[in-house]
């Protein structure tokens, strides 16, 4: 197997009284989809956060390998190195598209903006590129110029996910990308993304409290509970054949439709 | 005569040292704004407090001090700074471009060319660039500090999906010595070449926003483009109607109420040099 694109062992962190991470490890290998579960409060939000660099740990260390094969640490890395990784190589989906989205800026701008932030400078490819991303992700390229306040939730994630794999990132993290849109929009997302994931070999690490999506998706499961993993394992195993009890409970909550 | 009762250059010694040393990191570091305690100036904020501050710092006994307001020398802006300094230094003053040393100027570069030796100080508004589009100055600090310019870029493009061109007629952003984005001030786009490698010193004050900031002399100013949008400088398409000239900057005057209207050089000088010029000949 390849060496592990992240790499994060003894992350501890507490707000007060509360362990939001307790000894948390985790390793993620290129191309490779890592859920991590558990319910609300349970430290999933925070651990994405620690890992892609946004917050610091108390204690533990987060490396990167970047396309080089240079190993880093991601918190020691500086604010402007960690910008470049941002724009370049990493991605983000937050949960709310109106986090990762510039709401004034059109469909087109949003996308081209990580473009023209590692460089390009030809209105035509970027605008070439951008089209292409939207029929990629399923919105009428006509919509190139539309703002996306005018566009329904569902349509603004997937602008999201185009924004965030324009410059092809090799590893994106995804913040419960599905939350807040109805069934129906949910599924076509998750198809998209399983699509895309495949198409690009990305590593994904996504957090999620729907079992379903993580079954769909990911090919490996971290169950989180109270800052700690309690289970993890390859997605199946762990959601047909849970060890813990936590896990054996979430998986008994899925609603059967 | 220097009127009493006043220092030399209006300013106190303890402030005019602080603003040159503000002056001498902004020139170190081209395009970058340098804080500085702005004080208070016999005329209110938004009419040239920062330019006069700078002025006030650098002029000496031996300077010839040119003040332009929009291109004119005769403008109340102009003439009400011209005769303060006048006043509070006893400095000889010119509305000739290429006699001046300093030229204080609102809005506009002359079009006679600046030469080595000159300085050109600039009366700003707003001394940053991204502001209309980051506001919060701690955030558009930290894109300054990381380079971080591609929401600029954003805009430009923003502009020519909707316009078909990038519609910044004045204050078109630049990049300074390929590393600072810079606001060249409220100048027409018309005027951005010119800043490029000018053999002239060019200094920049903000009185309220308390920011200075320079582009040395030959320094490269680029003005934001894309390479197959490249910027171009926008002129109106006529002839001043008193020295007949196309290459000038214009102004549009609206000459009656019945929709008459003339275009008129903007730089007065340069207007009036070609028109003496002209009747010289005849």
């Amino acid at each position: 197997m390849s060496a592990p694109l992240l790499q994060a062992s003894g992350l501890s962190l507490r707000f007060g009284a509360i362990a939001a991470l307790d000894d948390v490890a985790l390793e993620i290998h290129p191309g490779e989809v890592v859920a991590i579960v558990g319910e609300s409060g349970s430290g999933k939000t925070t651990l994405l956060r620690v890992l892609s660099g946004l917050m610091r740990p108390e204690a533990g260390t987060v490396r990167y390998r970047d396309p080089a094969g240079a190993v880093h640490s991601v918190h020691d890395m500086g604010e402007a190195a960690m910008r470049r990784l941002h724009r370049s190589d990493w991605g983000f989906v937050h949960q709310n598209p109106r986090d990762g989205l510039r709401m004034r800026v059109s469909a087109g701008g949003n996308i081209g903006e990580r473009l023209m932030a590692v460089g390009a400078r030809h209105y035509g490819g970027i605008r070439a590129e951008a089209t292409a991303w939207l029929q990629r992700v399923e919105i009428d390229p006509e919509r190139i110029d539309g703002m996306p306040d005018k566009f329904s939730g569902g349509m603004q994630q997937r602008l999201q996910i185009a924004r965030t794999l324009v410059t092809h990132p090799r590893l994106v993290f995804m913040d419960e990308p599905t939350g807040g849109l109805d069934v129906s929009v949910q599924a076509k997302l998750l198809d998209m993304i399983r699509g895309l994931v495949a198409d690009l070999g990305l590593a994904v690490l996504i957090v999620t409290h729907d079992i379903a999506a993580a079954r769909l998706l990911a090919h490996r499961l971290l169950v989180m509970r109270h800052g700690r993993v309690v289970e993890q394992g390859l997605t199946d195993r762990v959601l047909d054949d849970p060890q813990h009890e936590y896990t054996q409970l979430l998986v008994a909550s899925v609603l059967a439709a | 005569m220097t009127a009493l009762g006043y220092n030399f250059g209006y300013l106190d010694e303890n402030t005019k040292r602080m603003i040159r040393r503000a002056i001498l990191k902004a020139v170190a570091i081209p395009g970058h704004q340098v804080p500085f305690g702005a004080r208070e100036m016999p005329l209110p904020y938004g009419w040239g407090t920062g330019g006069i501050a700078v002025t006030a710092s650098i002029i000496g006994t031996a300077d010839t001090l040119k003040v332009i307001d929009q291109g004119a020398d005769d403008t109340t802006n102009a003439v009400s700074i011209r005769r303060f300094f006048a006043k509070v230094t006893g400095v000889a003053t010119t509305e000739r471009t290429g006699e001046a040393s300093i030229i204080q100027t609102r809005h506009r570069i002359p079009e006679t060319p600046l030469r080595q030796g000159q300085i050109l100080v600039y009366q700003v508004p707003m001394p940053e660039p991204l502001f209309r589009l980051e506001p919060r100055l701690a955030e558009t600090r930290r894109m300054h500090a990381l380079a971080d310019y591609g929401l600029m870029h954003v805009k430009l493009y923003e502009d020519i999906a909707r316009h078909g061109h990038v519609a910044i007629s004045y204050g078109y952003p630049v990049l300074v010595g390929g590393r600072y984005l810079m606001s060249p001030s409220p100048i027409p786009a018309f005027d951005n070449p010119k800043m490029d490698r000018m053999p002239a010193l060019q200094l920049f004050g903000a009185g309220r926003e308390k920011r200075i900031y320079a582009v040395p002399p030959y320094t490269s100013v680029r003005s934001l483009d894309f390479e197959d949008h490249p910027f171009v400088p926008v002129r109106a398409d006529a002839a001043c109607a008193l020295c007949q000239s196309r290459e000038s900057y214009l102004d549009e005057v609206v000459v009656d109420d019945q929709g008459g209207r003339m275009f008129v050089c903007s730089d007065t000088d340069y207007c009036g040099t070609r028109q003496s010029h002209r009747e010289a000949a005849e």
